[in-house]
């Protein structure tokens, strides 16, 4: 690259004259400030541990037990919790631990992908729309208008006979298809913003490509409104996922997720609670600690938000 | 102000409608409501499958099907038949005012527990009571409304079963072949409301206070509020007239993008209560391959996000004088 980019060299300014003042003033760098802020937030760090250890239950769990989720005992059906089978047994003697343990793995893993997936597409169609306004801004907009009208829960349920019997990465890509719209508007608001600061508008006059400008100019300038969307997304998408998967929709037979878990778990739920409770409470766990660190991140990410301004 | 409202009254139309068509199209792309018809015990001959194909159209390419569907709806107020061949339209009616009467008692007592749990946080803030708020919130909005209801089965069993007799139910919207006076009849639905809706209005509720803190926060520190104490309104007043107003403004755009939300809160709902609503309904219709139940289902869907979004246009005009003018 002979043109020098722009945010460099204004980085490379910018360190310099930090240098300078940083022989008698120690400097803070913003990753430091960011994670003392963070961890400043009880509740964020607890999140960010069950995370943590909800990710090692689902991965680990499964080799500490003899039984795999689709293995029956035929000594013991719909057994309560006992030394050889930790969760209990269902109707047809299959270990609930080790079914919980993959259905937290499988809607895990389509929770981190999809929600990866949403937040990579409201970038792109937010900061799109809000780059090249006129008709791409329009029909965009126009398209997430419609897209929030009807729920993503009945458009994808409705779409279910496509993947029925097919990989759940069809689902997965469904998942995230539907749910990106609001993300995709704040994007653009701020796209529209960042479009009128020097630091865009000297790329775009020394000639550099508009795709180009948004992927190393602009998007990185809200990366921290990204990675909290993607936080949150994390949850809502395993929500989305449990819901269908509760209706048959979703992850399909003989696979589990913790969706397929809880239907099978409702209609007993006040006669033998351990099909229910195990994994609606790990789902939520899981759910909730998520949002702790999505919050926590965005007090520490986002200097305007709560009273996180004292560093 | 009447020009604002029109033009958004036509632009929610023509989402209608689109909204409407998406949904026939991904139907009749996915459905294959033939195969319940080939697939019986012993096979029907193939002339009847094929009469079949014809009198549902299967026979014509997807837009025109749509429009054959579209003018029943619009000329004769006909939303067709089902696979079964039953008329949608009673149905329709009959199942439409069991899910807005969730909808409805759901919605109202959600959103005023909501903004008045969210003010009072906001007004408190880092007291017990925000913390308790917040933490309830977060906990509620982690847990699935098809777990919510399920629970509040089992927290509920007890009561019942302390009082001897059936004092909240469980399952459907009214008592089968129940009889007697109006009041009788009132109370009955009453006890199977209750519920159903705490089951909706929970959701709601933590999801609109969580909003309507940070916007009263944001109010709360303006200079506004401070000039409205200053000529002398007692804090309350100023605080309700001029600081809840003001906050209230964002909630009738969150109002506007949550309705999809209490639509599929309802859905869960009423499969976890056995009630027989709109709910249930679409749910059937994907499982029996129906398309024109689903696209009647659509239309009922976006006339609901309709009716939600001009409320809260409306409402936005009422609380911003700015729009108005415009």
């Amino acid at each position: 690259m002979t043109i020098p980019d722009p945010v460099m060299v204004a980085a490379a300014d910018q360190a310099t004259e930090t240098r300078a003042i940083g022989e008698d003033v120690q400097a803070t760098s913003r990753g430091r400030l960011v994670l003392r802020r963070f961890l400043r937030k009880k509740l964020a760090v607890f999140g960010l541990f069950m995370v943590v250890c909800l990710f090692l239950l689902a991965f680990l769990g499964p080799h500490l037990t003899k039984w795999t989720y689709t293995s029956q005992d035929y000594t013991a059906f719909l057994q309560a919790p006992s030394s050889s089978h930790w969760f209990g047994t269902t109707q047809i003697g299959e270990d609930v631990f080790a079914q919980t343990m993959r259905g937290l793995q499988k809607s895990l893993i389509i929770g981190l992908l999809a929600a990866l997936l949403t937040t990579g597409l409201a970038a792109i169609v937010g900061s799109f729309a809000g780059y090249f306004s006129g008709w791409v801004d329009r029909g965009l907009m126009w398209l997430v208008d419609l897209l929030l009208v009807l729920p993503a829960f009945l458009i994808i349920a409705m779409l279910s006979p496509i993947f029925r019997g097919k990989t759940w990465l069809i689902f997965v890509v469904l998942l995230a298809a539907f749910a990106w719209m609001i993300t995709a508007r704040v994007v653009r608001g701020l796209t529209i913003s960042l479009k009128e600061r020097e630091f865009v508008q000297a790329a775009k006059f020394m000639g550099v490509k508009p795709a180009r400008i948004i992927f190393r100019h602009i998007l990185p300038s809200m990366a921290s409104l990204l990675i909290i969307d993607y936080t949150i997304n994390v949850g809502g998408v395993i929500l989305a996922e449990t819901g269908l998967s509760f209706f048959g929709f979703g992850v399909q037979p003989p696979d589990v997720s913790l969706g397929t878990l809880i239907r099978d778990g409702t209609s007993s739920a006040l006669t033998f609670p351990w099909l229910f409770q195990f994994a609606g409470g790990l789902l939520i766990l899981f759910v909730l600690a998520v949002n702790f660190v999505g919050d926590g991140l965005r007090d520490a990410l986002d200097p305007n938000s709560g009273k996180s301004r004292a560093r | 102000m009447a020009a604002f409202l029109a033009r958004r009254l036509l632009n929610y139309l023509v989402l209608c409608v689109l909204a409407t068509f998406m949904a026939f199209a991904l139907a009749s792309a996915t459905f294959r409501p033939l195969d319940a018809l080939a697939q019986r015990q012993p096979p029907p001959p193939a002339s009847t499958i094929e009469a079949k194909r014809v009198a549902l159209h299967l026979d014509v390419p997807i837009p025109q099907r749509f429009g054959i569907w579209a003018e029943g709806v619009v000329l004769h107020g006909n939303f067709g038949t089902t696979v079964a061949d039953a008329p949608i339209n009673d149905e329709l009616w009959r199942r439409a005012g069991i899910s807005l009467r969730l909808f409805l008692a759901g919605t109202v007592i959600g959103v005023i527990a909501g903004v008045l749990l969210g003010v009072t946080a906001a007004i408190k803030q880092y007291k017990i009571f925000d913390h308790v708020t917040t933490l309830f919130s977060f906990l509620i909005l982690s847990t699935p409304v098809f777990v919510i209801g399920t629970l509040l089965k089992v927290l509920w069993l007890p009561v019942n079963q302390a009082a001897g007799t059936q004092i909240l139910y469980f399952n459907g919207e009214s008592t089968a072949g129940f009889s007697g006076t109006g009041w009788e009849m009132f109370v009955d639905r009453l006890q199977h409301l209750v519920l159903p809706t705490v089951a909706i209005a929970i959701g709601l509720a933590a999801v609109y206070s969580r909003y309507q803190r940070s916007a009263m926060l944001d109010v709360l520190g303006s200079d506004f509020l401070r000039t409205a104490q200053a000529k002398g309104l007692r804090r309350g007043q100023a605080l309700f007239k001029h600081g809840l107003r003001t906050a209230l403004i964002p909630m009738a755009t969150f109002f506007a993008y949550n309705i999809g939300l209490l639509i599929v809160g309802a859905t869960f709902t009423e499969k976890i209560f056995t009630w027989h609503g709109m709910g249930e309904w679409f749910i059937d219709s994907i499982n029996t391959h129906d398309i024109n139940a689903v696209a009647a289902i659509a239309l009922f869907v976006s006339v609901m996000v309709l009716i939600a979004g001009m409320f809260s246009d409306i409402a936005y005009s009422a609380l911003d004088p700015r729009v108005r003018i415009r």
